[in-house]
């Protein structure tokens, strides 16, 4: 192997991972204040993407603008998902609730496939696609602003943690949340914004990776299995292990598409994944004790 | 008092026998063959679900990955009987033992894992057999699908109605039945529930919680394998969308669906998510909308599945047949 | 008198944390052996080590004559060494007479296919395991609750429950882990004489984690204080309580 072909696909790894850390890290938020896993998290990934191609081709929206309507769009469809279909059901065994979001998953994809068909959509990239020469590997200009673009997401995440007041009671809900409401946080409200968060980082990362991979109604069901994979990759909880997670299964299945074939990609990260859990159970940062449910 | 370990084997004996001749009466309501197609499928997939409400409902342990298991005993068959020209009935029986070998094997590491990262452990696996189906072109026929396989025989006889298909699928169904409610009747059914509460607490009573919980996979494993060879040499077709993720997870919303500790409820449960998408099909392009909008409803408004709906409604009745 | 169980120089260490340092310690065949100490001091962490939920670092077990320092859980259970958990670990969503007929599992077995398959064997060996659970309810006092579900039970009847779950083992050896936590008075004093009962009706011996100390001093043969996971004293309830080294790991040492 040549390094320039190493370089290129290590880039393309990078790309793709990070679109996989940020579904990953979506599925963290919600799974750290609820305690469950948000089946329909790759299903606001496609609803980024495909509403954004919406915006652009059929409204025709200048891409900067539908960037944000798309990202706002598919927050405001997390609210309504936690509002309609997750409050309701607050103090049911959490199977159930994961149940609700398989069902909230299908209805999703159901209703994309009727306002936008079957078809695969595309998406001009934001600059251009003339690839950029970096030592030897051709560039497309699409996954600097995916890189770019996550970076930001990742660094105005971990500010909101840290520094709001709204992120810190976010985090001590994720940490106990009956503590949380003793101390008056308002867990309800919690549940609302982490559902919130995760549809926006969701979108994103699907709008940044339409250039690229294209996007249709079905999009969402192998993106959230990769986003999930990751969680799971880097330990169930942590927000640093998803998206490492991510970037690490991205990696994975580019140079198994790069170097052994393309048809097994994915088998072949996967299969990494399950030896890695066969020999530390609980994910690469996980926590020892690794029961939730 | 004394004798209620019996009695309540003998109310799921009852309920296996009404089971058995409603299966057995079914038919000859049916207007068409169309129908008696669903109600094979139903039968198929109840398989599935009465194996995985024992590992899921009753020992916790949460597997992604059986709808792997039902496609590799399926193109076990297949390819030993069509491209290797085996007996049909030896292929079926090498499907299930082949498959039951592998989950033994897949089994044994991953039920260390526990949670969310056995589910992930399951559907790894479940992922990479079915783009095993999916690419090896040569053997399994790629995304186009297997086609040609012989039909269902048994002891040589082939069954060239669809009825007769329909009555083995209803035998076999009700001895898987009557399989499972012997193991929940049993120390072995305790020790399930005993380690889905508290692992400590059953190894401290002397339960070797590896063994039981491999035990249950195993089994649930054989079930959706026998499964898969008789959806194989019923259809003569097979494709790898049926063997995907999605119906993965779909057992499990049959199995919760149907009240997760329950048999009968999981057979429902089964029943219901076969059924419900021929009835929406009338509906078009809204079917898949309205399936996860009636899913989200169900568990909703019926937080303890369809079991657990029935027998509210059932303690309702009988109270107002009291007063 | 014979020894059941000897622990020769066990140390745990949790991360940097010395929860046991050497501890030797003995049970007398049908005695009642107590480990008190305060909180913090290894007493539960002594009894996981015994039961093998936790791995001792350093140190053997010798239990009736056979090494068991890496036997799992669940063979040390069939070996009869049977616990209860401070932090009651009952299995909540069966019934009473399930959780104790769950005491039975290791002892009264039949291969898989039997149960299976609902051989008259195993029909048989189920209601012997029914019988059986029943006498050890009734033996604790509970067995009109046997119907209902685990989780509907009083705390104190719980802690019962799990008592009768460890009874229906028929252990040789008795581990209690802090059993009277969280009674009341006159529910101690039950549990006490119970304890005693036991021993006597089935010629067993019991090690006894406790923090009650009327409990510990009204009903042991034998006691050790651990402190900070080192033992501080050993001997009857009598010299343990007159030594000034319990006196003052219980009151903290007065500097002068």
């Amino acid at each position: 192997m040549d390094s320039s072909s190493l370089l290129q696909y290590l880039i393309t790894g990078l790309t793709l991972g990070s679109t996989y850390g940020l579904t990953a890290l979506g599925f963290t938020i919600i799974f750290n204040t609820t305690g469950v896993i948000n089946f329909a998290q790759g299903e606001f990934v496609m609803l980024g993407g495909m509403m954004s191609v919406f915006l652009v081709r059929v409204l025709g929206v200048t891409v900067p603008l539908a960037v944000p309507l798309a990202a706002l769009g598919t927050m405001l469809t997390g609210a309504l998902v936690e509002r309609l279909a997750i409050r309701p059901v607050r103090g049911c065994p959490s199977i159930n609730l994961v149940i609700i979001t398989i069902g909230v998953s299908i209805l999703i994809r159901g209703l994309a496939m009727l306002f936008w068909g079957k078809d695969t959509h595309v998406l001009e990239p934001f600059s251009g696609d003339q690839p950029v020469m970096v030592l030897g590997a051709a560039i497309m200009p699409q996954a600097f602003w995916v890189l770019a673009i996550s970076v930001i997401l990742l660094t105005g995440l971990k500010l909101f943690f840290s520094l709001t007041t709204q992120g810190k009671a976010m985090l001590a809900c994720s940490f106990d949340p009956k503590a949380a409401s003793l101390v008056g946080i308002g867990v309800q409200r919690m549940v609302m914004l982490s559902f919130m968060i995760s549809a926006l980082i969701g979108a994103v990362g699907g709008i940044i990776l339409t250039p690229i991979t294209m996007t249709s109604y079905d999009k969402g069901i192998m993106l959230g299995l990769k986003g999930f994979a990751a969680c799971i990759l880097g330990g169930l909880g942590n927000p640093f292990g998803a998206a490492a997670g991510g970037l690490i299964l991205g990696v994975l299945e580019s140079l198994g598409a790069g170097f052994v074939s393309s048809a097994y990609k994915d088998a072949l990260a996967f299969i990494v994944l399950l030896i890695l859990l066969f020999v530390k159970p609980s994910g690469l940062f996980g926590q020892k004790d690794a029961k939730r449910v | 008092m004394q004798n209620g370990y019996n009695v309540a084997y003998r109310r799921d004996m009852f309920w296996l026998a009404g089971f058995f001749t409603l299966l057995m009466l079914a038919p000859f309501c049916m207007p068409n063959n169309y129908y008696l197609t669903i109600l094979i499928l139903c039968g198929l997939h109840a398989m599935h679900a009465v194996g995985l409400c024992l590992l899921v409902g009753h020992a916790g342990q949460i597997s992604l990955g059986h709808a792997g298991f039902y496609g590799l005993a399926a193109y076990t068959s297949a390819y030993l009987s069509t491209t290797l020209g085996l007996a049909v009935g030896l292929s079926m029986v090498a499907g299930v033992v082949l498959t039951v070998l592998i989950s033994l094997l897949v089994g044994l590491p991953s039920l260390k894992l526990k949670g969310h990262y056995l589910a992930m452990a399951t559907l790894g696996f479940g992922i990479i057999l079915s783009i095993l189906f999916t690419e090896t072109v040569d053997i399994t026929g790629g995304p186009s699908g297997f086609v040609g396989i012989p039909r269902l025989s048994i002891l040589g006889q082939e069954l060239t109605t669809d009825i007769a298909v329909y009555r083995a699928v209803a035998v076999v169904l009700c001895l898987m039945v009557w399989l499972s409610f012997n193991v929940l009747h049993s120390r072995i059914g305790r020790a399930l529930r005993a380690l889905h509460t508290s692992e400590k607490a059953a190894q401290a009573m002397g339960v070797d919680i590896a063994r039981f919980k491999l035990f249950v996979f195993v089994l649930s494993a054989a079930f959706s394998s026998i499964s898969g060879v008789l959806y194989a040499h019923y259809l003569t077709f097979i494709a790898p969308v049926s063997f995907g993720f999605m119906f993965s997870v779909e057992l499990i919303v049959m199995v919760v669906l149907g009240g997760m500790v329950s048999v009968p409820g999981s057979i429902v449960g089964a029943f219901f998510v076969t059924i419900l998408p021929e009835f929406l099909r009338a509906f078009e392009n809204v079917e898949v909308v309205l399936f996860g909008a009636i899913l989200i409803l169900c568990m909703m408004f019926l937080p303890d599945g369809l079991a657990g709906g029935w027998n509210r409604l059932w303690s309702r009745f009988r109270r107002a047949v009291h007063e | 008198m014979n020894r059941i169980l000897q622990c020769n120089d066990v140390s745990v260490r949790f991360g940097g944390v010395q929860a046991l340092g050497d501890v030797h310690f003995d049970a007398e065949e049908g005695g009642i052996t107590a480990v008190i100490g305060p909180n913090g001091a290894g007493k539960t962490t002594l009894l996981n080590v015994i039961s093998g939920m936790v791995q001792q670092h350093a140190g053997f077990l010798i239990y009736g004559g056979a090494d068991i320092s890496t036997a799992p859980p669940h063979v040390r259970a069939g070996l009869g060494m049977v616990r209860t958990f401070q932090n009651l670990e009952i299995f909540s969503n069966m019934t009473v007479l399930e959780n104790v007929m769950i005491g039975c599992h290791g002892r009264l077995s039949v291969p898989a296919w039997c149960s299976l398959l609902r051989t008259p064997r195993s029909v048989a060996l189920e209601r012997q395991i029914r019988e059986e659970a029943l006498e050890a309810l009734e033996f604790v006092g509970i067995a009109d609750l046997a119907g209902s579900t685990a989780k509907d039970l009083a705390f104190g009847r719980q802690r019962l429950l799990e008592l009768a779950r460890a009874l229906a083992a028929r252990p040789r050896l008795l581990l209690l882990d802090e059993p009277a936590a969280g009674l009341n008075i006159a529910e101690t004093q039950h549990l006490g004489e119970l304890i005693q009962r036991i021993r006597d009706a089935n010629s067993l011996s019991v090690i006894l984690v406790e923090h009650d100390m009327d409990l510990v001093m009204g009903i042991s043969d034998a006691i050790m204080v651990l402190s900070f996971g080192q033992v501080i004293s050993r001997g009857t309830p009598a010299q343990v309580q007159k030594d000034p080294q319990v006196i003052a790991a219980y009151l903290g040492v007065e500097e002068d």
